[in-house]
């Protein structure tokens, strides 16, 4: 393509340190964008970005905060990563944390008096069977009458977490409590701390499960069948792989994990189940995805990121900064690097030569 | 008895109304070969700016060029995505999503919960008002709804009695022979996203300014994946739409209503009503079990690229 000086070209291979580069560098231009809006509403963005960094990023206890916020994000970035990755487009992470939570939660807080590892491996299992069961529903749908993941999921949402405030404001609600709150789980299922650090030890429960995921898509012969039937469907059902039953897995196993989020984050970090615990992490775990470009260990990293984001939205907060801020962040940081990946496929340069040339050509023509 | 059946009709209305902007502009979008996911944060977006406007200057008319302008912007960078770049409209759809839910709330935080002074009222057509429960579910609205009796035979005609509808049909079938032909594919894409991008800003006023008077986070609660949903089962078509909007609006009027008669099952599984009822019809219409084929525009969601013909 030729725009007079500016040429545009087909990149063939794109080095991972340029993909990284380009990331960041749209990112970057996300933030920019976004503090057009800051100032719009009223705000200075230079003190409120710089307010919002040195409270998450910049001490540590601030980053101890964000490993917090980041650890449903995890797995919620881990359960989309690997159903994007065969293309498809799960965003029910939420409906999926949600419905783990609860199955998971329902034994923990009614379950029998097991020794606490049994109690927490039983646990552990329910909040996996409890969002995979959930995923299950689209993944049939998908598999075997082609039915729309996307919008499946996403109404599994609003369902799931309707029947999480039912149990909340009703059932479950804790006695002498007027917020839809249960009563808090055995102390003993409690997961530690990492030493003294700070650190809940559901982060190695995430980076396990990262591990486990990076070394299943790069070195099994199930991950290189996901990665043919990504790249061409026809392709994959022509050599004989079993598309539908990669469907079931995959979508399975993604809800499974997002699942897991309500595990760590009612073991690790509230103790107990609330309405509208995913508060969004499922979504959050969409934006993750992309950005790390579904790299289990990016993931990890990049989930660490947006959980600063979220919880420095409270320091931003006694500037009068409204907290959606962190929202909008993660919507315009994720438009702008859909924009960047452009940028990864064609090389754009400039040149006078060329325009010359070009000049010379349509002179000729002329 | 018959007063309480046309309050329901009249309720479902307006229900229906609230998302049939943006069903309708979804149709558009798609018939020209963009798959537009964000429906709920472009209707948050504009339920959110219209308020805004209101709030400000208590002017409606300024209100809602302020929610075509603000959707229209949107689809501007919506078409700019997803025609000029290429990128993939599924994650496009889903970052506008992300994007709007959060902007919105942003910028609404301190009016939230707040009643606007003005609202589209309803306004009794004369005559026709007159007749008896016809004019009472019909021709006792505001004026979203009195567009709305305009918008849906204008865009049936447009698509498939004028030649501009013809060529709407063809981009979402075949761009690449439109291409040959002459015509701007790209210019057309840009104008039908932008368009549909503005209606759906409207259905989000419809909320804000009409069924409502004040503005909360997230107030849209799934219309627009019910707008969304609708556009297949209409297989692309304004009429189907229309039904089909109507019969989701009488489905959840219905659910508010039997929460007032049967108080014993509680609230939250009234509320999933509309979802429900939303995927069930959504697998009826799209799942392959299906005989006859959905009518999907064979192009819809592959980026046109002069190069890969």
């Amino acid at each position: 393509m030729n725009f007079g000086a500016i040429q545009i070209e087909k990149k063939q291979v794109v080095s991972l340190r340029s993909k990284i580069l380009n990331t960041v560098m749209f990112v970057l231009l996300g933030l920019a964008f976004s503090s057009v809006l800051i100032i719009a509403v009223g705000f200075n963005p230079i003190a409120v970005y710089s307010k919002m960094i040195s409270y998450s990023y910049l001490n540590l206890r601030g980053i101890n905060g964000s490993i917090k916020a980041g650890l449903p994000l995890m797995l919620c970035g881990l359960s989309v990563s690997i159903a994007f990755k065969m293309n498809l487009n799960n965003i029910g992470a939420e409906g999926q944390y949600a419905m783990g939570a609860i199955l998971g939660g329902a034994f923990a807080l009614f379950g029998p008096e097991l020794p606490i590892p049994v109690r927490l491996m039983v646990m552990f299992l329910l909040c996996a069977i409890g969002g995979g069961l959930w995923a299950m529903i689209a993944a049939l749908l998908k598999a075997y009458w082609n039915v729309n993941e996307t919008m499946v999921t996403l109404m599994q949402n609003y369902i799931a977490l309707l029947f999480m405030d039912y149990l909340c404001y009703g059932p479950w609600m804790a006695k002498k409590q007027t917020t839809p709150i249960s009563e808090p789980i055995p102390k003993g299922m409690y997961l530690p701390n990492i030493g003294n650090t700070g650190i809940n030890s559901g982060v190695l429960v995430a980076i396990a499960i990262a591990a486990l995921l990076y070394i299943f898509l790069k070195y099994t012969t199930a991950g290189y069948q996901i990665e043919v039937i990504r790249n061409s469907r026809k392709s994959a059902e022509y050599a004989g792989i079993n598309v539908r039953r990669y469907i079931l897995i995959v979508l399975g196993l993604s809800g499974a994990i997002a699942g897991l989020a309500g595990f760590v984050q009612i073991t690790g970090v509230v103790h107990r189940v609330q309405a509208q615990l995913p508060g969004g992490s499922g979504y959050t775990g969409i934006v993750i995805a992309y950005l790390s470009k579904f790299n289990p260990i990016a993931v990890i990293i990049v989930s660490i990121l947006m959980g600063g984001l979220e919880n420095s939205c409270a320091a931003v907060q006694i500037m009068g900064v409204p907290s959606q801020i962190a929202t909008m962040l993660q919507g315009s940081i994720m438009i702008s690097v859909i924009a960047g990946e452009f940028f990864n496929h064609y090389k754009i340069s400039f040149s006078k030569n060329n325009m010359i040339s070009q000049n010379k050509t349509e002179g000729v023509a002329q | 008895m018959t007063a309480f059946i046309t309050s329901i009709c009249a309720a479902a209305i307006v229900y229906a109304v609230s998302i049939l902007y943006a069903a309708i502009g979804e149709i558009f979008s798609q018939r020209a070969g963009i798959m537009n996911l964000g429906i709920e944060g472009i209707m948050l977006m504009g339920a959110v700016s219209g308020f805004l406007t209101v709030y400000n200057t208590s002017n409606l008319v300024l209100a809602l060029i302020a929610v075509i302008l603000v959707g229209a912007l949107l689809g501007l960078i919506f078409a700019f995505l997803t025609v000029t770049l290429g990128a993939d409209q599924t994650v496009c759809g889903m970052a506008f999503l992300i994007f709007g839910s959060g902007l919105s709330g942003f910028i609404g935080k301190n009016v939230t919960g707040i009643a606007s002074s003005v609202k589209f009222e309803k306004i009794n057509i004369p005559l026709l008002s007159e007749i008896p429960v016809i004019g009472d579910i019909f021709f006792k609205q505001d004026l979203l709804v009195y567009f709305m009796y305009l918008i849906v035979p204008l865009s049936i005609f447009y698509i498939y009695r004028t030649r501009p509808g013809m060529i709407l049909r063809a981009l979402g079938e075949n761009p690449a022979a439109l291409d040959a032909a002459g015509i701007n594919v790209f210019a057309l894409r840009y104008a039908y996203v932008i368009f549909g991008c503005a209606m759906t800003a409207i259905s989000g006023a419809c909320i804000s300014l009409s069924y409502t008077n004040f503005w909360n986070e997230g107030m849209t609660g799934g219309k627009g994946w019910i707008a969304f949903s609708l556009v297949a089962f209409s297989r692309w078509n304004p009429a189907g739409a229309a039904l089909g909007a109507l019969l989701f609006g009488a489905i959840s009027i219905i659910g508010i209503n039997m929460q007032i008669y049967l108080p014993g099952i509680p609230s939250q599984f009234y509320g999933m009503l509309p979802y429900i009822a939303t995927v069930v019809a959504f697998i009826m219409t799209t799942g392959s079990f299906r005989k006859k084929p959905t009518e999907e525009p064979a192009a819809l969601c592959q980026k046109y690229d002069r190069e890969d013909r």
